[in-house]
């Protein structure tokens, strides 16, 4: 009875279903499809090497695999500071922080690249003193850490946030009660507490550190082989006239395409233990 | 949850303290250092800067594309989150994993894979574009990109609400006489709404500040095709810095407003739900 009254008539189910394959199919589908039937349009040999005998394109695969590694370690750092304080502790300016964390979802990763240029870049005081020292943020590895970290710093902390407040403070209070330190309380009672959601949220983060591009391509001024990251090599490539160009962008673009996917499977995989805690 | 003292469990200064200073030397230092740039420009250079022909074209098609995608976004989404929540079809869990894609796929992807299809030789352009439907290298191009980029969170935002919706509820408008659809506009709707407009919030944030995606698929032409964050990287890269901060700083004030919008939305809706 109670399901008869909540259904819909069978046309609006049936046309609301065929919409939505329409439309996940158009949006998301057939452009994954699309990436690697490009990608490996001219054979494996051709994607291959098209990955592998632009020195440039090496360079910016390893460029990125030390820029995003860096940034994320350096969230992961922040997350459970801001964690831990949040979920923990009321304080004021409580509210205040939480916002802050979310400023990089509303400001444009073009602007956040601007901020950093503004500060560490030619004729800004401290970017100047810096390079009389010997030391280059803007155009350098340094600057794209900096605005990967920038565009990437929510990820962690809001997934920690929840978590640890689902988790409670219980354990932690008896084990200090027993007389742990605040390094074995963390290792031993925190740490296995938020664990998936840590790992949830370096996931996340770890996605979106490799594949920005706005922030990136800000800072890094394109110089090839130096500064080039991934998505900015992709652009590079796009860019490139001859018949070449697109084939190998398409090659370059299937690599990130699959850590997108794989970060959605651990995803898939990691979310029904995440409620478990809750 | 309530807080524990801050002599029961160890760390609180230390966790705040660094969290502070994390925030400050990423975003507290860089957005002043932002607004002092700006500041160095006199006021009349400062409207030139902001208030160009070129830049409020800019500012119009950023708007523009912002929330014709993102009010998109809203129909798009309530269609697949009820399809999603409501009924059970063949790969469900597969349409629903994704969903999720755009918040995973790097923009630069989403832009060279959008702008190849479309093209005129591409697989969806070569149907559209002897329909004078042309998305490369035009507006309508932008637009897309931005449905695809802002998809997942009119999608995100409704689905908890419609799966926690009361059976009862709905029970008792079909009990009262009401048919399917004045259940749906008069009772369900305005539950949905709340959720809704966070969505659309979000996704309109979202596509102001989506620059990766846009460049490949747009001519990135002034006056024409050339969107708010495309104009300050021209002016950066004519070492016009002051200028360059001047045009971010309005784009920043528009991201806060947004964002205590958001602030505000979020919690009616959680009120409501």
């Amino acid at each position: 009875m109670a399901e008869v009254k909540r259904s819909d008539p069978a046309f609006v189910r049936y046309a609301l279903t065929g919409l939505t394959y329409g439309i996940v199919g158009t949006l998301v589908a057939i452009p994954l499809v699309a990436v690697f039937h490009y990608a490996f349009s001219r054979g494996l040999g051709a994607f291959w090497s098209n990955l592998v005998h632009n020195a440039d394109t090496r360079h910016a695969i390893f460029l990125t695999m030390v820029v995003a590694p860096v940034a994320v370690a350096l969230n992961v750092v922040f997350g459970i500071a801001a964690a831990w304080a949040i979920a923990r502790f009321r304080f004021p300016g409580r509210g205040l922080l939480i916002t802050l964390i979310d400023i990089p979802f509303s400001v444009s990763p073009v602007v956040a690249g601007l901020l950093f240029v503004l500060i560490f870049g030619v004729n800004a005081p401290l970017g100047e003193w810096l390079k009389d020292h010997g030391y280059k943020v803007i155009f350098a590895p340094p600057g794209l850490v900096l605005a990967t970290a920038f565009v990437t710093f929510p990820f962690v902390a809001r997934e920690l946030i929840p978590v640890m407040e689902a988790v409670g403070p219980e354990e932690e209070l008896a084990a200090r009660s027993l007389g742990a330190s605040g390094w074995q309380l963390f290792w031993r009672v925190t740490l296995p507490n938020i664990k998936w959601g840590l790992l949830y949220g370096v996931i996340l983060c770890n996605a979106r550190a490799m594949g920005e591009f706005g922030a990136v391509y800000v800072v890094s001024g394109r110089i090839g082989g130096q500064t080039d990251t991934i998505p900015i090599q992709v652009q590079k490539l796009f860019d490139t006239p001859g018949e070449n160009g697109i084939p190998a962008a398409f090659a370059l673009a299937s690599v990130l395409t699959l850590l997108a996917l794989v970060t959605l499977v651990a995803k898939v995989l990691i979310e029904p233990r995440l409620r478990e805690k809750e | 949850m309530s807080g524990v003292s801050k002599r029961a469990l160890p760390g609180f200064r230390i966790g705040l303290g660094y969290t502070v200073f994390y925030l400050s030397v990423l975003v507290l230092i860089p957005l002043a250092a932002c607004m002092l740039k700006a500041s160095s420009l006199t006021w009349s250079e400062f409207v030139a800067a902001v208030w160009s022909e070129r830049a409020v074209a800019a500012y119009k098609l950023t708007f523009g594309v912002a929330f014709l995608a993102a009010l998109a976004n809203v129909f798009l989404g309530l269609i697949v989150a009820w399809t999603l929540v409501r009924y059970d079809f063949p790969g469900k869990r597969l349409i629903d994993a994704l969903v999720d894609v755009p918040l995973a796929l790097p923009t630069a992807v989403a832009g060279l894979v959008y702008a190849s299809l479309y093209a005129e030789n591409g697989w969806l352009g070569q149907f559209l574009v002897p329909l004078g439907i042309e998305a490369a290298y035009t507006r309508l191009g932008i637009v897309l990109v931005l449905v695809f980029t802002g998809f997942p969170f009119v999608v995100r935002t409704v689905q908890p609400v419609l799966a926690d919706l009361d059976v009862e509820i709905e029970e008792a408008a079909a009990v009262l006489g009401a048919n399917r659809w004045q259940t749906f506009r008069r009772v369900l709707l305005p539950t949905l709404i709340p959720p809704a407009l966070t969505g659309f919030a979000l996704a309109f944030a979202r596509g102001l500040g989506e620059y990766g995606s846009v460049i490949f698929i747009s001519s990135n032409m002034p006056f024409q095709t050339e969107i708010a964050a495309v104009l300050i990287v021209s002016r950066l890269e004519e070492y016009a810095y002051a200028e360059a901060a001047a045009i971010a700083c309005v784009l920043l004030a528009i991201s806060f407003l947004l964002l205590a919008a958001i602030n505000r939305l979020e919690r009616w809706s959680q009120r409501h739900g």
